[in-house]
Formats: structure tokens, C-alpha cells, sequence
């Protein structure tokens, strides 16, 4: 569980952060969206500690991570995994290289324990040809799958994915985000999820929190979200036709 | 003030790269892999650049002391000491900081600008050590180049003096054991352990502490190659002073 209190982060004269509280919990897929520019990134840096908050508190399972000592810090990353916006590969290792980095860098395990864990991993995000390759050699898609793999490979605690899906096909993407919700349920992980994808809001957004101008807006459900009143979320959710289409249709059935 | 403030980042990120080292297991490979790319890799061009170099200054001073009371084997003796004292030390540095510098700047760019240090970072590594302490580490091997680069070098003006006609063999070789100071080659090794150390931080600092996107990290390499070689060339200044003043 994360509980975040009060967060405040600007950069120079730009205010991103206006003072965010909320409570990410286990086992949970929760959802920050927002337009683009709103600040999500800015959100998950402060949540991963790439980025000290000017003001607040986050409390990782009871520990503010104000009060740790650099050691303690050191540790509790390493309970956290991360997939970023652009997967953040490293592109001079090849796909197995790349998932059993953080397992080099930080167990003893032999070589044949950590191959094993690797071919776990890779499998559980269903990539099972491409173990020898390059970043650049594979796939937008199966790169995001990579990272997920990076991300969970150590068994963190904490699960945070910057737009898992964005650039992605929808089915692509939906198999991304179900992909994430299983191991979140599975491994009982906070995982925190960046997107402005409906498709994922309305999949796997079991808490969502809506940005805007550097406040939370709102907050709630996917069940919430598409009967809430508040202008600002409507507005976001209902920016495609698509979705206009739907809501209509939606309204016109009822009555 | 904004260059006093980035030369307070300078130190300070050096600072960082001490601190909390990568296992050793790792870092020997990550060492051993710079120490091909930064070192071995550069070698040919500096053959070849040293050799050339050689030869003109040979030919040069050759034609500057055509009169005939003076004796050949000056031609050797000053080829012997600019080779040694800067064309090998202070000149291959400036090669170095185009060839290495750039890659060095451009890499850590690159992975700046794609959250690859972002990545590490997530995982509780320290990347200044993970990124640049090999580079340190490897370019302390660049004496040796240098010392080839003195070597070829040599060579170079021998075969410019020999076959170009200004000079023979027996008073060109006579002139390179003339008054020999083996104070001059510590001197030489000395700044080229100097200059290593700036070509392995100075782009390190430019790539790292960049921001934006595919194009800064094209201009992030100009600008390093920039401040490197005024660096070296500063550093040349200082430390020629310090040591032969
Ligand atoms: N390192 C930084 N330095 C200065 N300003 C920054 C930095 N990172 C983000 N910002 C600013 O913070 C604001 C929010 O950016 P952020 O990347 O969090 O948006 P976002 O919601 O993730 O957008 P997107 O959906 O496009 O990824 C922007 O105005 C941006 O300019
Ligand atoms: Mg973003």
C-alpha cells in the first residue's frame, strides 16, 4: 500500500504538482489519467523517488520515505519494478540480458537459478522465441513485454507502468493491461498504471485518479467514472467520438 | 555564473562516481569492454595520425634549418622533442576527444534521453559508478597509446628524413639520442593521464546531464568535443608550467 500525502513538485515557475493525496492499495491495478501534460510522469517519478516532492509525504507500507536512510532508500527500490513510457530498454544487451540485469546486480543466485527465473518471466508475458535478440530487433509490443518482465523479475512490491500500452494496437494493448492485472492479483503487488487509454480505464481501472491542472480532480472506480457528473472527467472521457457514440446510445436504450 | 555553477556539477558528479560502487563481478566486464572501445578501438587512428604528424614535422624542420653549418642530426633531436613533449601527448589528446569523447557523449546521451538511467536508477544502482567509472578506469591505459603515438611518431620523421632525402639515417638517429631527458617522457605521461581523465569525464558530464531528445544528443557531442579540447588545452597550458616552468 501507498498512501501519498499532500505532494507539491514544481519545476522553476511551473506548479505541475498542486498538492496530491490519495492511497494506492494491494493487489490493485489503480489508474492515474489525465491529459497529456498533466503531470502523470511527474506523479510516478515522485512515487518511484526519481523526483523529491518540494512538499508531502509518501508512505510505502507503513515507511515514509522522507525519514529512510540512502541504504533504506537503496532497499526499498529494489522492491519496486518500473516500465517506462518508452520501455527503457538497454539497448546493448539482448532480451535476456536485459530481464536478468537486476538479477546480476543484485542476488548471488547461480547461473542456471537465474536462467530459470529469466525463462519464467519471459514466459509469463508470453515471449518465448525472443531471448537472444536486440530491443531494436523486436517489436513495440513485445519491447513493453520485455520491460514488464524486467519490472517483475526481482518480485516487487511495488509495480509501476508510465502509459504501458500507448503506441500499441488495441488488442496489443489490452493484452498488455490484462497481462499486468493478472500479476498484480497473482503476486499481490501495489501497482500504480499512467495512461489515457479508455480501453485500459475501462478494463482494469479498479481506482482511478483523474488529474487536472496539477490537483486530483476526481476519484473512483471504472464503475464511477462513466456515471459521474463532474464536467472535467466527462469531458476527458468523452473526447472521442467513440465514446460519445456509446454514452448515447447508452442514455437513449435506458429511456 | 552558469559556467561556475556547471563546474560545481562537474566536481560534484565526480564526486558521485566514487560512491557506492557496482559489484566488482560486473564492473570487470564493464571495464574490460571500454577498455576495447575507448583504448583499442582508437589505436588505428592514432597510428596514423602520428605517423603523418611525424613526418611533416621532420620535413618542416628540415627546411627551416637548411643552413649548411648546422648538422643534420638536429633534425632528428627536434622531431624527438616536439613528438614527445606535445604532438603524441597533447595532440592525440584532441583526436581523442573527437573520436572517444563524442561516443562517450552521445551513448550516455542516448540512454538519458531514452529513461535508460532513469531505469537504473529505479533499481537502486548507482549509474554515475555503473556508467562512468569504467571509462575512467579504461582510460588510464592511455599512456601506452600515447606511447606508441611517440614511438610511431618517430618512426614517422625517420622515414620522412630517410626516403624524403633531408636527412641520413646515421645523423637523424644520432639526433634522437642527443641530450635525452627521461624527465620529458614522465612529463608527457604525466598530462596524458591528465587529459585521459578529462576526455573520460568531460563527456560523461555532457551526456549525462542532458535534456530533450535525438537532436541534443547530437549537439550535447558538439558542445563536449568543445569544452574537452579547451580543457586539455588549458590543462596542457597549467601543467607545462607547473612541470617545466
Ligand atoms: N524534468 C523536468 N524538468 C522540467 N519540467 C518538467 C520535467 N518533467 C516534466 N516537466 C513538466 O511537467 C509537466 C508535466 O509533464 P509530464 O511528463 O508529467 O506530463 P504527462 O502527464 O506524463 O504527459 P504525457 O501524457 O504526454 O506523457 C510538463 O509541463 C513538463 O514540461
Ligand atoms: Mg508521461
Amino acid at each position: 500500500m501507498i498512501e501519498v500525502e499532500n505532494i507539491h513538485k514544481s519545476f522553476g515557475d511551473n506548479h505541475v504538482l498542486k498538492g496530491i493525496s490519495t492511497v494506492f492499495e494491494k493487489g490493485k491495478t489503480n489508474l492515474i489519467i489525465g491529459q497529456s501534460g498533466s503531470g502523470k510522469t511527474v506523479f510516478i517519478k515522485c512515487l518511484l523517488g526519481l523526483f523529491e516532492p518540494d512538499e508531502g509525504q509518501i508512505c510505502y507500507n507503513g515507511q515514509y520515505y522522507s525519514k529512510l536512510s540512502t541504504k533504506e532508500r537503496r532497499n526499498l527500490r529494489q522492491e519496486m519494478g518500473m516500465v517506462f513510457q518508452g520501455s527503457a530498454l538497454f539497448d546493448s544487451m539482448t532480451v535476456e540480458g536485459n530481464v536478468m540485469f537486476p538479477l546480476d546486480m543484485f542476488t548471488n543466485q547461480s547461473q542456471s537459478e537465474k536462467q530459470d527465473r529469466v525463462d519464467f518471466v519471459l514466459k509469463r508475458v508470453n515471449l518465448i522465441d525472443a531471448h537472444k535478440r536486440y530491443p531494436a530487433e523486436i517489436s513495440g509490443g513485445m519491447q513493453k513485454r520485455v520491460a514488464i518482465a524486467r519490472a517483475i523479475v526481482m518480485n516487487p512490491k511495488y509495480l509501476f507502468c508510465d502509459e504501458p500500452n500507448s503506441g500499441l494496437d488495441p488488442k496489443t494493448a489490452i493484452l498488455i493491461d490484462n497481462l499486468i492485472q493478472e500479476i498484480t492479483q497473482e503476486y499481490d503487488i501495489t501497482t500504480v498504471i499512467n495512461t489515457h487509454d479508455m480501453n485500459s480505464v475501462m478494463e482494469i481501472g479498479e481506482k482511478i485518479i483523474f488529474l487536472k491542472n496539477g490537483f486530483k480532480e476526481w476519484e473512483g472506480t471504472n464503475k464511477e467514472i462513466f456515471k459521474t457528473d463532474n464536467k472535467a472527467v466527462t469531458d476527458f472521457v468523452y473526447s472521442s467520438e467513440l465514446f460519445k457514440k456509446v454514452r448515447q446510445m447508452y442514455i437513449e436504450e435506458r429511456n | 555564473m552558469k559556467y561556475l555553477e556547471a563546474i560545481g556539477k562537474y566536481f560534484i558528479m565526480i564526486w558521485e562516481v566514487f560512491k557506492k560502487p557496482t559489484k566488482w563481478r560486473i564492473m570487470k566486464t564493464l571495464i574490460l569492454k571500454e577498455i576495447d572501445e575507448l583504448i583499442f578501438g582508437a589505436m588505428g587512428i592514432i597510428i596514423f595520425i602520428s605517423f603523418f604528424i611525424g613526418g611533416v614535422v621532420t620535413i618542416q624542420t628540415a627546411l627551416n634549418l637548411n643552413n649548411p653549418l648546422l648538422p643534420k642530426s638536429l633534425i632528428g633531436f627536434a622531431t624527438r622533442q616536439s613528438v614527445i613533449l606535445e604532438f603524441a601527448p597533447t595532440f592525440t589528446s584532441i583526436i581523442m576527444a573527437g573520436k572517444v569523447g563524442s561516443y562517450i557523449t552521445s551513448s550516455i546521451g542516448t540512454m538519458r534521453v531514452t529513461e535508460q538511467i532513469d531505469a537504473l536508477e529505479v533499481m537502486g544502482i548507482n549509474s554515475l559508478n555503473y556508467l562512468v567509472f569504467p571509462k575512467i578506469v579504461a582510460t588510464m591505459l592511455y599512456p601506452f597509446a600515447v606511447a606508441i603515438s611517440m614511438f610511431v611518431g618517430i618512426l614517422g620523421g625517420w622515414v620522412a628524413a630517410v626516403f624524403g632525402g633531408f636527412a641520413p639515417s646515421g645523423d637523424f638517429i644520432q639526433g634522437l639520442q642527443m641530450d635525452f631527458d627521461s624527465y620529458h617522457v614522465t612529463y608527457a605521461f604525466i598530462k596524458s593521464i591528465v587529459f585521459a581523465f578529462v576526455i573520460a569525464t568531460v563527456p560523461s558530464y555532457h551526456g549525462f546531464y542532458m535534456t530533450g531528445g535525438a537532436l541534443e544528443v547530437g549537439k550535447a557531442s558538439t558542445t563536449s568535443f568543445v569544452w574537452t579540447s579547451v580543457v586539455i588545452i588549458i590543462v596542457n597550458y597549467v601543467l607545462t608550467q607547473l612541470l617545466l616552468g
